[in-house]
């Protein structure tokens, strides 16, 4: 078993790191970048299920939103962007 | 308004949402505290009943079952609209340039992206069969593990093979797929029915080994059904949005060699 002490401090840090992750998503203006951190994000949030012990929720964040949810972002980036002036 | 006054309400206001959510903070459980009844008597006879360790999957599954129909449904409606509509864009192709996406030179892909994607390919794909197949043992389930067999396919076409990628994704395929996954969810409820027992009610034997991969009824089935209708709905999507995308990057435009162009898309 993990110690509980450690426990806690793997929680405050999770959730510090979701809040940090959180910021930077909303300040980040770019696009492109933005869905790259976004699934940073995604990460970051899949860590904090786990280290809540909800492993089928992390799994189901680590898919959508680490990968599917940014892939389709990119996608539908792609197909909305103007050809740029010739 | 001017500014100022904007500002001061602003001020009542968020005083006003900071006081009322402190006030309903101090009403919540203590930290990991649960206080309904339903989680307790779940996690004290979930396992017993079905003889599947993966609770989630049971209760998603079993206890709730029909609520994950409708829930499956919805992303089957989400993949056949989204062909549907963009199947019409595609046509209008020719004649809407606004459309059109950035007519970029397409950067060769490069040697380690290569590498990296198909020696990925493989093993996602097993990962996700194995998380779709071990929902009644594991923490996993149809939903993720569908994903994960979508996103492994994905894969080879990051590795810029997208004449494999095209080849790996016929629709007919694919629709049969996602029409076998969700039917066969509603199938096996009926074949509940079929006799005279509840909708979804599992009537597969559930085996002896709690935990075992052969344990648990119908909550596998569900499961493997589940996964393959959410692969192929992820794969339908994002192949029908890419579609779109590589059309445009390979086809009609000027000068934009692609060295490995695909052509128009033949469908």
């Amino acid at each position: 078993m993990i110690p509980n002490a450690l426990m806690d401090t793997l929680q405050v840090t999770a959730l510090v790191l979701v809040a940090a992750g959180a910021t930077v998503v909303v300040l980040t203006r770019d696009r492109i970048r933005l869905v790259l951190v976004l699934s940073v994000y995604g990460m970051l949030l899949a860590i904090l299920f786990f280290v809540f012990q909800a492993p089928d929720v992390t799994l189901s964040e680590l898919t959508v939103g680490a990968v599917a949810l940014p892939l389709i972002l990119l996608l539908a980036i792609a197909k909305v962007r103007k050809r740029p002036e010739q | 308004m001017t500014p100022r006054q904007r500002l001061c309400l602003f001020a009542v206001a968020i005083a006003g949402l900071v006081a009322c959510y402190l006030w309903a903070f101090s009403g919540l459980p203590g930290f990991g505290r649960y206080p309904g009844p339903y989680g307790n008597v779940i996690l004290k006879n979930a396992i017993t009943q079905t003889n599947s360790t993966g609770v989630v999957s049971t209760i998603n599954f079993e206890y709730r079952g029909f609520d994950t129909v409708g829930e499956e449904f919805i992303l089957f409606a989400s993949a056949a609209g989204m062909s549907v509509v963009l199947r019409r864009l595609r046509g209008e192709h020719d004649t809407s340039p606004f459309d059109e996406a950035a007519n970029r030179q397409l950067p060769r892909t490069s040697g380690p992206l290569r590498i990296v994607t198909l020696l990925l390919a493989g093993p996602l794909v097993l990962l996700g069969w194995w998380l779709a197949t071990h929902a009644q043992a594991n923490p996993s389930g149809g939903f993720q593990g569908g994903v994960v067999i979508a996103t492994g396919i994905m894969a080879v076409y990051l590795s810029g093979e997208f004449l494999a990628f095209r080849r790996l994704r016929p629709a007919a395929v694919l629709d049969a797929a996602e029409a076998i996954g969700a039917g066969g969810f509603v199938l096996t409820g009926i074949a509940a029915v079929a006799q005279d027992l509840p909708f979804l009610y599992n009537f597969i034997p559930l085996g002896t080994v709690p935990g075992a991969v052969s344990s648990g009824g119908t909550i596998a089935l569900i499961s493997f059904c589940v996964g393959i209708e959410v692969a192929a709905a992820f794969v339908l999507i994002i192949g029908e949005l890419l579609d779109q995308t590589l059309l445009r990057s390979t086809g009609s435009s000027t000068g934009g060699s692609t060295g490995r162009g695909t052509g128009k898309a033949g469908r």
